[in-house]
Protein backbone atom coordinates (compact mmCIF):
# COMPACT_ATOMS: atom_id res chain seq x y z
CA UNK A 1 0.00 0.00 0.00
CA UNK A 2 1.32 3.72 -0.71
CA UNK A 3 0.19 7.10 0.62
CA UNK A 4 0.67 10.26 0.41
CA UNK A 5 -0.43 13.62 0.52
CA UNK A 6 -1.90 15.36 -3.15
CA UNK A 7 1.53 15.74 -5.67
CA UNK A 8 3.75 13.33 -3.52
CA UNK A 9 4.21 11.43 -6.77
CA UNK A 10 2.15 8.60 -6.44
CA UNK A 11 0.52 8.68 -9.94
CA UNK A 12 4.07 9.26 -11.45
CA UNK A 13 4.75 6.31 -9.55
CA UNK A 14 2.71 3.73 -11.08
CA UNK A 15 3.28 5.43 -14.93
CA UNK A 16 6.62 4.75 -14.36
CA UNK A 17 6.42 1.14 -13.17
CA UNK A 18 3.69 0.58 -15.61
CA UNK A 19 6.02 1.86 -18.56
CA UNK A 20 4.33 5.16 -19.35
CA UNK A 21 6.58 7.60 -18.25
CA UNK A 22 10.40 7.34 -18.60
CA UNK A 23 12.25 7.85 -15.58
CA UNK A 24 14.72 11.08 -16.07
CA UNK A 25 17.37 8.56 -14.70
CA UNK A 26 17.73 4.86 -13.73
CA UNK A 27 15.71 2.73 -15.26
CA UNK A 28 12.46 0.68 -14.42
CA UNK A 29 12.69 -3.30 -14.90
CA UNK A 30 10.37 -6.15 -14.06
CA UNK A 31 11.56 -9.57 -13.46
CA UNK A 32 15.07 -8.07 -14.72
CA UNK A 33 13.74 -7.15 -18.28
CA UNK A 34 13.74 -3.31 -19.37
CA UNK A 35 10.01 -2.13 -19.88
CA UNK A 36 10.62 0.31 -22.59
CA UNK A 37 12.14 -2.17 -24.38
CA UNK A 38 10.25 -5.20 -23.96
CA UNK A 39 6.52 -5.04 -25.31
CA UNK A 40 5.93 -8.57 -24.43
CA UNK A 41 6.75 -7.62 -20.51
CA UNK A 42 3.96 -4.86 -20.13
CA UNK A 43 1.63 -8.54 -20.33
CA UNK A 44 2.26 -9.16 -16.60
CA UNK A 45 1.16 -5.47 -15.68
CA UNK A 46 -2.67 -4.49 -15.32
CA UNK A 47 -2.67 -1.19 -14.58
CA UNK A 48 -5.75 0.45 -12.78
CA UNK A 49 -5.41 4.37 -13.23
CA UNK A 50 -7.38 7.58 -12.42
CA UNK A 51 -8.65 7.09 -16.12
CA UNK A 52 -10.79 4.15 -17.40
CA UNK A 53 -9.72 3.43 -20.63
CA UNK A 54 -12.85 2.93 -21.66
CA UNK A 55 -13.86 3.81 -24.99
CA UNK A 56 -18.24 5.51 -24.26
CA UNK A 57 -19.47 4.58 -27.24
CA UNK A 58 -19.10 0.76 -27.03
CA UNK A 59 -20.36 -1.51 -24.51
CA UNK A 60 -18.72 -2.71 -21.11
CA UNK A 61 -18.22 -6.30 -22.91
CA UNK A 62 -17.11 -4.93 -26.04
CA UNK A 63 -14.42 -2.59 -24.42
CA UNK A 64 -13.08 -5.61 -22.48
CA UNK A 65 -13.02 -8.15 -25.59
CA UNK A 66 -11.10 -4.99 -27.22
CA UNK A 67 -8.74 -5.43 -24.26
CA UNK A 68 -8.57 -8.94 -24.48
CA UNK A 69 -7.79 -9.25 -28.13
CA UNK A 70 -4.75 -6.51 -27.37
CA UNK A 71 -3.57 -9.07 -24.68
CA UNK A 72 -3.87 -11.95 -26.99
CA UNK A 73 -6.05 -13.85 -24.57
CA UNK A 74 -8.04 -16.84 -25.41
CA UNK A 75 -11.97 -16.69 -26.30
CA UNK A 76 -11.69 -12.18 -25.58
CA UNK A 77 -15.62 -12.68 -25.40
CA UNK A 78 -15.83 -15.13 -23.09
CA UNK A 79 -13.21 -14.02 -20.99
CA UNK A 80 -14.98 -9.91 -21.03
CA UNK A 81 -18.24 -11.61 -19.53
CA UNK A 82 -16.46 -13.72 -17.01
CA UNK A 83 -14.22 -10.51 -15.76
CA UNK A 84 -17.69 -8.05 -15.45
CA UNK A 85 -19.26 -10.91 -13.52
CA UNK A 86 -16.47 -10.85 -11.09
CA UNK A 87 -17.06 -7.00 -10.54
CA UNK A 88 -20.54 -7.31 -10.21
CA UNK A 89 -21.42 -5.84 -13.76
CA UNK A 90 -22.79 -9.11 -15.40
CA UNK A 91 -25.89 -8.36 -16.24
CA UNK A 92 -24.75 -4.52 -17.53
CA UNK A 93 -22.49 -6.04 -19.82
CA UNK A 94 -24.03 -5.05 -23.14
CA UNK A 95 -24.41 -1.32 -21.95
CA UNK A 96 -22.36 1.38 -23.22
CA UNK A 97 -20.37 3.08 -21.11
CA UNK A 98 -21.65 6.25 -21.30
CA UNK A 99 -25.16 5.25 -19.58
CA UNK A 100 -23.31 3.83 -16.93
CA UNK A 101 -22.64 5.38 -13.58
CA UNK A 102 -19.53 6.49 -12.44
CA UNK A 103 -18.57 3.64 -9.62
CA UNK A 104 -20.03 1.03 -12.66
CA UNK A 105 -17.55 2.97 -14.84
CA UNK A 106 -14.70 2.08 -12.05
CA UNK A 107 -15.62 -1.07 -11.99
CA UNK A 108 -15.73 -2.06 -15.85
CA UNK A 109 -12.17 -0.06 -15.59
CA UNK A 110 -10.88 -2.61 -12.25
CA UNK A 111 -12.05 -5.75 -14.53
CA UNK A 112 -10.20 -4.15 -17.57
CA UNK A 113 -7.06 -4.03 -15.55
CA UNK A 114 -7.66 -8.07 -14.33
CA UNK A 115 -8.74 -9.25 -17.33
CA UNK A 116 -5.72 -10.45 -18.56
CA UNK A 117 -4.60 -12.11 -15.15
CA UNK A 118 -1.27 -9.90 -14.81
CA UNK A 119 1.63 -10.60 -12.01
CA UNK A 120 1.68 -7.30 -11.16
CA UNK A 121 -1.34 -5.27 -10.53
CA UNK A 122 -1.04 -1.23 -10.09
CA UNK A 123 -3.81 0.40 -8.79
CA UNK A 124 -4.52 4.63 -8.57
CA UNK A 125 -6.90 4.91 -6.38
CA UNK A 126 -9.24 1.62 -6.64
CA UNK A 127 -12.16 2.10 -4.43
CA UNK A 128 -12.89 6.09 -6.16
CA UNK A 129 -16.73 6.63 -6.33
CA UNK A 130 -17.75 2.85 -5.33
CA UNK A 131 -20.06 2.40 -2.74
CA UNK A 132 -19.78 0.37 0.79
CA UNK A 133 -21.13 -2.77 -0.88
CA UNK A 134 -18.65 -2.31 -3.90
CA UNK A 135 -15.69 -1.32 -2.01
CA UNK A 136 -16.64 -4.57 -0.11
CA UNK A 137 -16.48 -7.15 -2.98
CA UNK A 138 -13.69 -5.11 -5.02
CA UNK A 139 -11.70 -5.51 -1.83
CA UNK A 140 -12.59 -9.18 -1.46
CA UNK A 141 -11.60 -9.70 -5.44
CA UNK A 142 -7.67 -7.84 -4.98
CA UNK A 143 -7.32 -9.96 -1.60
CA UNK A 144 -8.07 -13.09 -4.30
CA UNK A 145 -5.51 -11.93 -7.11
CA UNK A 146 -2.85 -11.39 -4.02
CA UNK A 147 -3.55 -14.70 -2.75
CA UNK A 148 -3.63 -16.49 -5.71
CA UNK A 149 0.56 -14.99 -5.78
CA UNK A 150 -0.01 -11.49 -7.68
CA UNK A 151 1.97 -8.28 -6.38
CA UNK A 152 -0.68 -5.59 -6.01
CA UNK A 153 0.70 -1.67 -5.21
CA UNK A 154 -1.97 0.32 -4.70
CA UNK A 155 -1.72 3.66 -3.92
CA UNK A 156 -4.75 5.38 -2.15
CA UNK A 157 -6.34 8.24 0.11
CA UNK A 158 -8.80 5.17 1.64
CA UNK A 159 -6.32 3.41 3.94
CA UNK A 160 -9.38 1.93 6.04
CA UNK A 161 -10.16 -0.06 2.87
CA UNK A 162 -7.27 -1.14 2.02
CA UNK A 163 -5.17 -1.78 5.30
CA UNK A 164 -6.45 -5.29 5.92
CA UNK A 165 -5.20 -6.01 1.93
CA UNK A 166 -1.88 -4.56 2.92
CA UNK A 167 1.57 -6.95 3.77
CA UNK A 168 3.85 -3.69 3.48
CA UNK A 169 2.73 0.07 3.99
CA UNK A 170 4.97 2.88 2.17
CA UNK A 171 4.51 6.66 2.26
CA UNK A 172 5.72 8.74 -0.44
CA UNK A 173 6.26 13.02 0.60
CA UNK A 174 7.36 15.14 -2.27
CA UNK A 175 9.29 12.20 -4.16
CA UNK A 176 10.60 10.43 -1.58
CA UNK A 177 9.90 7.48 1.21
CA UNK A 178 9.28 8.62 4.92
CA UNK A 179 7.91 4.91 5.91
CA UNK A 180 8.70 1.75 3.62
CA UNK A 181 8.69 -1.36 5.24
CA UNK A 182 6.40 -4.41 5.96
CA UNK A 183 2.76 -3.50 7.46
CA UNK A 184 3.70 -2.92 11.70
CA UNK A 185 1.24 -1.88 14.49
CA UNK A 186 -2.63 -0.95 14.37
CA UNK A 187 -4.04 1.26 11.51
CA UNK A 188 -4.66 3.47 14.10
CA UNK A 189 -0.43 4.02 14.73
CA UNK A 190 0.09 3.75 11.20
CA UNK A 191 -2.25 7.11 10.41
CA UNK A 192 -0.65 8.69 13.35
CA UNK A 193 2.71 8.09 12.04
CA UNK A 194 1.25 8.86 8.57
CA UNK A 195 -0.05 12.73 9.72
CA UNK A 196 2.89 13.38 11.63
CA UNK A 197 5.46 12.89 8.35
CA UNK A 198 3.31 15.41 6.51
CA UNK A 199 3.33 17.86 9.05
CA UNK A 200 7.39 17.55 9.19
CA UNK B 1 -2.39 -14.84 -38.04
CA UNK B 2 0.32 -13.41 -36.35
CA UNK B 3 0.02 -11.24 -33.30
CA UNK B 4 1.00 -8.03 -35.25
CA UNK B 5 -1.64 -8.31 -37.83
CA UNK B 6 -4.31 -9.60 -35.19
CA UNK B 7 -3.36 -6.70 -32.62
CA UNK B 8 -4.06 -4.29 -36.26
CA UNK B 9 -7.36 -5.73 -37.16
CA UNK B 10 -8.68 -5.47 -33.39
CA UNK B 11 -7.45 -1.34 -33.54
CA UNK B 12 -8.82 -1.25 -36.82
CA UNK B 13 -12.38 -2.88 -36.13
CA UNK B 14 -12.79 -1.24 -32.59
CA UNK B 15 -12.06 2.27 -34.05
CA UNK B 16 -14.90 1.24 -36.82
CA UNK B 17 -17.12 -0.20 -34.49
CA UNK B 18 -16.76 2.57 -32.43
CA UNK B 19 -17.71 5.76 -35.75
CA UNK B 20 -20.63 3.22 -36.59
CA UNK B 21 -22.20 4.13 -33.09
CA UNK B 22 -21.26 7.40 -33.30
CA UNK B 23 -21.02 8.79 -36.75
CA UNK B 24 -19.46 11.87 -35.53
CA UNK B 25 -16.14 11.65 -38.15
CA UNK B 26 -18.25 10.38 -41.19
CA UNK B 27 -21.44 12.15 -41.41
CA UNK B 28 -19.14 15.89 -40.17
CA UNK B 29 -16.55 14.66 -43.23
CA UNK B 30 -19.39 13.94 -45.36
CA UNK B 31 -21.85 16.94 -45.03
CA UNK B 32 -18.26 19.24 -44.93
CA UNK B 33 -17.71 17.42 -48.60
CA UNK B 34 -21.02 18.60 -49.96
CA UNK B 35 -21.11 22.29 -48.97
CA UNK B 36 -17.30 22.61 -50.15
CA UNK B 37 -19.05 21.01 -53.79
CA UNK B 38 -21.78 23.42 -53.16
CA UNK B 39 -19.68 26.10 -52.70
CA UNK B 40 -17.28 25.89 -55.60
CA UNK B 41 -20.37 24.98 -57.91
CA UNK B 42 -21.76 28.37 -57.00
CA UNK B 43 -18.94 30.04 -56.54
CA UNK B 44 -17.21 29.46 -60.04
CA UNK B 45 -17.51 32.27 -62.65
CA UNK B 46 -18.82 30.68 -65.69
CA UNK B 47 -17.26 33.06 -68.14
CA UNK B 48 -13.67 33.02 -67.08
CA UNK B 49 -13.62 29.00 -65.77
CA UNK B 50 -15.16 26.24 -66.98
CA UNK B 51 -16.61 23.51 -65.22
CA UNK B 52 -14.26 21.00 -67.12
CA UNK B 53 -10.97 22.94 -66.10
CA UNK B 54 -12.11 23.11 -62.26
CA UNK B 55 -13.58 19.79 -61.81
CA UNK B 56 -10.19 18.10 -60.82
CA UNK B 57 -9.04 20.55 -58.63
CA UNK B 58 -12.59 20.41 -57.14
CA UNK B 59 -12.16 16.91 -56.89
CA UNK B 60 -9.45 16.81 -55.35
CA UNK B 61 -9.60 19.66 -52.67
CA UNK B 62 -12.94 18.63 -51.62
CA UNK B 63 -11.33 14.86 -51.11
CA UNK B 64 -8.24 16.77 -49.50
CA UNK B 65 -10.19 18.76 -46.83
CA UNK B 66 -13.25 16.30 -46.04
CA UNK B 67 -10.29 13.22 -45.44
CA UNK B 68 -8.48 15.75 -43.08
CA UNK B 69 -11.92 16.34 -40.96
CA UNK B 70 -12.27 12.16 -40.78
CA UNK B 71 -8.76 11.99 -39.71
CA UNK B 72 -9.10 14.49 -37.10
CA UNK B 73 -11.10 11.94 -35.48
CA UNK B 74 -8.98 8.93 -35.46
CA UNK B 75 -6.83 10.00 -32.00
CA UNK B 76 -9.10 12.01 -30.68
CA UNK B 77 -11.38 9.11 -29.62
CA UNK B 78 -8.63 7.55 -27.98
CA UNK B 79 -8.12 10.82 -26.09
CA UNK B 80 -11.26 10.14 -23.96
CA UNK B 81 -11.11 8.71 -20.54
CA UNK B 82 -6.97 8.27 -21.61
CA UNK B 83 -7.59 5.35 -23.90
CA UNK B 84 -4.07 6.05 -25.72
CA UNK B 85 -2.91 4.98 -22.70
CA UNK B 86 -4.55 2.13 -22.50
CA UNK B 87 -3.33 0.74 -26.04
CA UNK B 88 0.13 1.62 -25.00
CA UNK B 89 -0.11 -0.51 -22.13
CA UNK B 90 -0.80 -3.45 -24.14
CA UNK B 91 1.53 -6.11 -25.03
CA UNK B 92 1.39 -5.16 -28.81
CA UNK B 93 3.78 -3.57 -31.08
CA UNK B 94 3.44 0.51 -31.40
CA UNK B 95 3.90 -0.28 -35.18
CA UNK B 96 0.24 -2.55 -35.28
CA UNK B 97 -1.42 -0.05 -33.77
CA UNK B 98 -0.51 2.59 -36.35
CA UNK B 99 -1.85 -0.03 -38.72
CA UNK B 100 -5.14 -0.61 -37.33
CA UNK B 101 -5.57 3.24 -37.39
CA UNK B 102 -4.44 3.17 -40.59
CA UNK B 103 -6.91 0.49 -42.27
CA UNK B 104 -9.58 2.02 -40.28
CA UNK B 105 -8.85 6.12 -41.48
CA UNK B 106 -8.51 4.24 -45.12
CA UNK B 107 -12.04 3.15 -44.66
CA UNK B 108 -13.54 6.03 -43.40
CA UNK B 109 -11.95 8.11 -46.47
CA UNK B 110 -12.94 5.91 -49.12
CA UNK B 111 -16.89 5.73 -47.06
CA UNK B 112 -16.50 9.71 -47.51
CA UNK B 113 -15.45 9.35 -51.45
CA UNK B 114 -17.40 7.65 -51.71
CA UNK B 115 -20.47 9.57 -51.04
CA UNK B 116 -18.60 12.54 -52.47
CA UNK B 117 -17.60 11.34 -55.81
CA UNK B 118 -22.04 10.82 -57.12
CA UNK B 119 -22.20 14.40 -55.82
CA UNK B 120 -19.49 15.89 -57.75
CA UNK B 121 -20.67 14.38 -60.50
CA UNK B 122 -24.04 15.33 -59.88
CA UNK B 123 -22.95 19.55 -59.07
CA UNK B 124 -20.09 19.77 -62.06
CA UNK B 125 -22.09 17.53 -64.33
CA UNK B 126 -19.13 15.45 -65.41
CA UNK B 127 -19.12 12.37 -67.73
CA UNK B 128 -17.24 9.76 -66.45
CA UNK B 129 -18.03 6.84 -68.78
CA UNK B 130 -14.35 5.26 -68.98
CA UNK B 131 -13.09 7.20 -66.35
CA UNK B 132 -14.23 5.61 -63.58
CA UNK B 133 -11.85 3.03 -63.27
CA UNK B 134 -9.08 5.01 -63.81
CA UNK B 135 -10.55 7.62 -61.27
CA UNK B 136 -11.38 5.07 -58.61
CA UNK B 137 -7.73 3.79 -59.01
CA UNK B 138 -6.22 7.03 -58.61
CA UNK B 139 -8.42 7.59 -55.62
CA UNK B 140 -7.03 4.37 -54.16
CA UNK B 141 -3.22 5.50 -54.76
CA UNK B 142 -3.28 9.13 -53.60
CA UNK B 143 -5.73 8.18 -50.53
CA UNK B 144 -3.39 4.97 -49.24
CA UNK B 145 -0.26 7.85 -48.86
CA UNK B 146 -2.27 11.11 -47.72
CA UNK B 147 -3.89 8.73 -45.08
CA UNK B 148 -0.36 7.36 -44.00
CA UNK B 149 0.76 10.74 -43.38
CA UNK B 150 -2.54 12.33 -41.98
CA UNK B 151 -2.72 9.28 -39.57
CA UNK B 152 0.88 10.11 -37.94
CA UNK B 153 0.67 13.54 -37.80
CA UNK B 154 -3.17 13.32 -36.54
CA UNK B 155 -1.29 10.83 -33.36
CA UNK B 156 1.91 13.98 -33.29
CA UNK B 157 -0.98 16.23 -33.08
CA UNK B 158 -3.60 14.78 -30.54
CA UNK B 159 -1.66 16.09 -27.36
CA UNK B 160 -1.52 19.13 -28.15
CA UNK B 161 -4.34 22.04 -27.05
CA UNK B 162 -5.26 22.74 -30.76
CA UNK B 163 -5.25 19.17 -32.64
CA UNK B 164 -7.75 19.98 -35.17
CA UNK B 165 -6.16 23.48 -36.17
CA UNK B 166 -2.51 21.69 -36.01
CA UNK B 167 -3.69 18.91 -38.19
CA UNK B 168 -4.31 20.60 -41.07
CA UNK B 169 -1.39 22.76 -41.02
CA UNK B 170 0.81 20.23 -40.42
CA UNK B 171 -0.16 17.73 -42.71
CA UNK B 172 -1.15 20.01 -45.65
CA UNK B 173 2.25 20.65 -46.97
CA UNK B 174 3.06 16.61 -46.88
CA UNK B 175 -0.05 16.29 -48.95
CA UNK B 176 0.87 18.16 -52.21
CA UNK B 177 3.00 15.39 -54.32
CA UNK B 178 0.18 13.01 -54.09
CA UNK B 179 -2.44 16.09 -54.65
CA UNK B 180 -0.62 17.44 -57.63
CA UNK B 181 -0.27 14.09 -58.90
CA UNK B 182 -4.10 13.08 -58.44
CA UNK B 183 -5.07 16.01 -59.95
CA UNK B 184 -2.99 15.89 -63.53
CA UNK B 185 -4.60 11.96 -63.71
CA UNK B 186 -7.73 12.73 -62.82
CA UNK B 187 -7.54 15.60 -65.87
CA UNK B 188 -6.08 13.48 -68.32
CA UNK B 189 -8.42 10.90 -67.65
CA UNK B 190 -11.50 12.98 -67.84
CA UNK B 191 -9.87 14.52 -71.44
CA UNK B 192 -9.54 11.02 -72.57
CA UNK B 193 -6.17 11.27 -73.02
CA UNK B 194 -4.02 7.77 -73.66
CA UNK B 195 -3.23 5.72 -70.52
CA UNK B 196 0.55 6.47 -71.62
CA UNK B 197 0.48 9.84 -70.52
CA UNK B 198 -1.19 9.11 -66.85
CA UNK B 199 0.92 5.77 -66.49
CA UNK B 200 3.84 7.83 -65.18
CA UNK B 201 1.65 9.85 -62.66
CA UNK B 202 0.89 6.60 -61.45
CA UNK B 203 3.98 5.34 -60.53
CA UNK B 204 5.31 8.31 -58.84
CA UNK B 205 1.78 7.96 -56.67
CA UNK B 206 2.70 4.12 -55.81
CA UNK B 207 5.93 5.10 -54.72
CA UNK B 208 4.77 8.18 -52.69
CA UNK B 209 2.78 5.29 -50.90
CA UNK B 210 5.41 2.96 -50.49
CA UNK B 211 7.56 5.31 -48.94
CA UNK B 212 5.29 7.06 -46.65
CA UNK B 213 3.90 4.00 -45.44
CA UNK B 214 6.74 2.17 -44.77
CA UNK B 215 8.75 5.37 -43.15
CA UNK B 216 5.07 5.83 -40.96
CA UNK B 217 5.43 2.10 -39.39
CA UNK B 218 8.42 2.75 -38.67
CA UNK B 219 8.55 6.47 -37.36
CA UNK B 220 5.18 5.58 -35.03
CA UNK B 221 6.87 3.47 -32.25
CA UNK B 222 9.05 6.11 -31.69
CA UNK B 223 6.92 8.53 -32.03
CA UNK B 224 4.63 6.95 -28.98
CA UNK B 225 7.50 6.76 -26.76
CA UNK B 226 8.82 10.24 -26.34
Amino acid sequence: MVVGPNGAGKTTLLRLLAGLARPSAGSVRLRGVRLARDGEARRDIGLLSHQSYLYDDLTAAENLAFAARLYGTPDPEQRARGALDLVGLGNRADEPVRRLSRGMVQRVAIARSLLHQPRLLLLDEPFTGLDPASAGRVAALFAAERNAGRSLILVTHEVHEAWDLATHTHVLVRGAWTVSGPREGSLEDFLRRYREDQHE
Amino acid sequence: MSDFLRAALAVCAKDIRVEHRSRTALISAIAFAALVLVIFNFARDPASASREAMAPSVLWITFTFSGVIALNRSFALERENGALDGLLLAPVSRSAIYLGKYLANLAFVFTVEAVALPLFVLFFGVDLGGALGGIVLTAVLATAGFVAVGTIFAAMTVRTRFAELMLPLLVLPFLIPPLIGAVQVTARLLAGRPMSEIAGWFRILALYDLVFVTLCLLLFPSLMDE
